[in-house]
């Protein structure tokens, strides 16, 4: 954070390139837009979620609760963000989880992983990384062995990188 | 065949929960790339992992192109006999990849 | 008093301090902004998350590029039909300490020249092949395998004798104004390290830890690489790949980093 008197190395209140509307005009007709990187197809919504979330759940509903997601509230790049999905079951033959459901809000797509335990993983719990393509919700499903579902989400932002390097 | 690194305890007790943990190389192209010229870069990436104890499957994962750059993935089992673990990925062409493992249960 | 005599006995206590500063060390340098306490790797301003992917080896995509290189070690090459490993032999014991003390000026070269250009000139003069492109994937695997040794030595460059030249060269580099935005290195990694730029927190510009896993790219690269994207950043024309504008820097900055671990692969944002 910035001490009182300090100046900010960008004044983040004006644009870091000033262009006149001639400058704009010939930049936008040469095709100088975004980078490659940021030109994406539709961006998934909340209802895509829901609808990929609909092929797990059938008419079922699921309950909030006893998924916890482990995941930075502030991502430092949206192209690796660690992510750990634990669910509350003792994991025994007569009480296990099935499988867990990873689901995004705002990307492109919103599968992100499905993953197939059962009684043998003894923990419920997986660890991995994944692509957020802007700041969302994740949501993660937990379907058990007496064919209840369970839920819980997690809210992750993403921030731009502070030198752009296209 | 891609580099891959896996981590399995050597030895775990009889009915121990330990966790597994696993890295390969693949670039997991999305799919939502554009290339200079602006055509779309297609989806390549690895869409399935699953690993079996002694032959019989104790995780799967299905993955999608949310799932970053050489994919890690870490996850557990109950150590039940001793025996190979075998860690096997798919990617979108079919190609598979396998790794083993060997661990005593004491 | 007179102008001259006043001038004399003013600047009288301070000749020792200018002498002082004129012996020590092997040349006089201008103090860097950064006090030798406050010195602080990339590690420091990466999240916890971030560091948590460097500090395991099973969690680094950077020890992908370990096994890549351990390959490229291993395999012969060219007319003499020799590995790395032919003359080297386990690269563990053999290559510890190099990382550390690159870049260096090589008199076969007749120039400063760092890890990548030295691999190059091995495949050359004594493979008899022809030397990888810079930024190849095949460069990159070798280069992260060459330096993984030195892990946890500190970095300890020669910058005088005839690596002085290219060493200033480094330094008035690092200190002009470059781009449209007319920034020098040095105010942010000097002036403004620690503080927030945008989602960044400003590191003090160290390549201890090349190459490295960085998330923008998902995928390793070299130091390079990332200095060719502060040129873009301040909206300066890059200098090419291997271009001795860089190693010249690169010698600066591996000075400005002394002391501080090697860390490679390390694992940046």
């Amino acid at each position: 954070m910035l001490a009182r008197g300090e100046k900010p190395v960008f004044d983040l209140s004006k644009p870091t390139v000033r262009l006149t509307r001639r400058q704009f005009v010939a930049a936008t007709i040469l095709g100088v837009t975004l980078p490659p990187t940021l030109r994406h197809a539709a961006e998934a919504s909340p209802e895509d979620a829901a609808a990929a979330m609909k092929a797990i759940l059938g008419d079922a509903q699921a309950r909030v609760g006893k998924v916890t997601l482990d995941i930075p509230p502030i991502a430092e790049n949206g192209n690796s963000v660690p992510l750990t999905v634990s669910v509350d079951s003792p994991m025994t033959l007569a009480e296990h989880v099935r499988s867990i459901h990873i689901f995004s809000e705002e990307n492109p797509l919103p599968n992100v992983a499905h993953f197939t335990l059962g009684p043998r993983a003894g923990k419920a719990q997986v660890t991995t990384r994944i692509r957020l393509f802007k700041s969302q919700k994740i949501v993660a499903v937990a379907a058990l062995s007496d064919g209840s579902f369970w839920s819980g989400s997690a809210e992750v932002v993403i921030t731009l990188a502070a030198c752009i390097e296209e | 065949m891609a580099k891959a690194l896996i981590r399995v305890p050597t030895e775990a007790k009889k009915g121990e929960v330990f966790e597994i943990k696993t890295l390969i190389s693949h670039p997991m192209e999305t799919g939502q790339r554009r290339d200079e010229m602006g055509r779309p870069i297609p989806r390549d990436i690895i869409n399935r992992f699953v690993c079996t104890y002694n032959g019989e499957e104790v995780f799967r994962a299905d993955l999608f192109p949310a799932i970053a750059a050489n994919p890690f993935l870490a996850f557990f089992t109950v150590a039940t006999e001793s025996g190979e673990l075998v860690f096997r990925w798919t990617d979108d062409h079919g190609n598979t990849q396998t790794e083993t493992a060997r661990i005593t249960v004491v | 008093m007179s102008g001259p005599r006043r001038f004399c006995l003013l600047a009288a206590p301070f000749l020792p301090l200018l002498l002082a500063v004129s012996v020590s060390g092997q040349h006089a340098d201008p103090p860097t902004g950064i006090r030798p306490e406050d010195t602080r790797s990339g590690y420091h301003f990466q999240s916890r998350e971030t560091q948590g992917m460097q500090d395991d080896d099973l969690a680094n995509p950077g020890f992908l590029w370990v096994l890549k290189g351990e390959d490229l070690w291993r395999k012969a090459a060219g007319a003499a039909g020799k590995s790395c490993a032919s003359c080297h032999q386990d690269a563990a014991k053999s290559m510890k300490g190099v990382a550390a003390r690159y870049p260096a000026f090589d008199a076969r070269a007749g120039r400063v020249i760092n890890l990548e250009q030295r691999i190059n000139q091995c495949r050359v003069d004594h493979q008899q092949t022809s030397p990888f492109i810079y930024e190849s994937e095949d460069l990159l695997a070798l280069t992260v395998y060459v330096a993984h040794p030195s892990r946890g030595m500190p970095m300890q460059v020669t910058t005088d004798g005839p690596a002085r030249p290219f060493f200033e060269a480094g330094r008035n580099l690092f200190l002009a104004r470059q781009g449209q935005l007319n920034l020098a290195c040095k105010q942010c990694h000097e002036d403004q390290w620690g503080k927030q730029l945008r989602g960044d927190r400003i590191s003090q510009g160290h390549g201890n830890a090349y190459p490295i896993y960085r998330l923008e790219w998902q995928t390793v690269g070299s130091l390079h690489r990332r200095l060719r994207s502060c040129s873009i950043g301040v909206r300066a024309e890059p200098y090419p790949y291997g271009a001795q504008e860089y190693v010249n820097l690169e010698l600066f900055l591996a000075w400005r980093a002394r002391g501080l671990p090697i860390e490679t692969p390390g694992v940046r944002r």
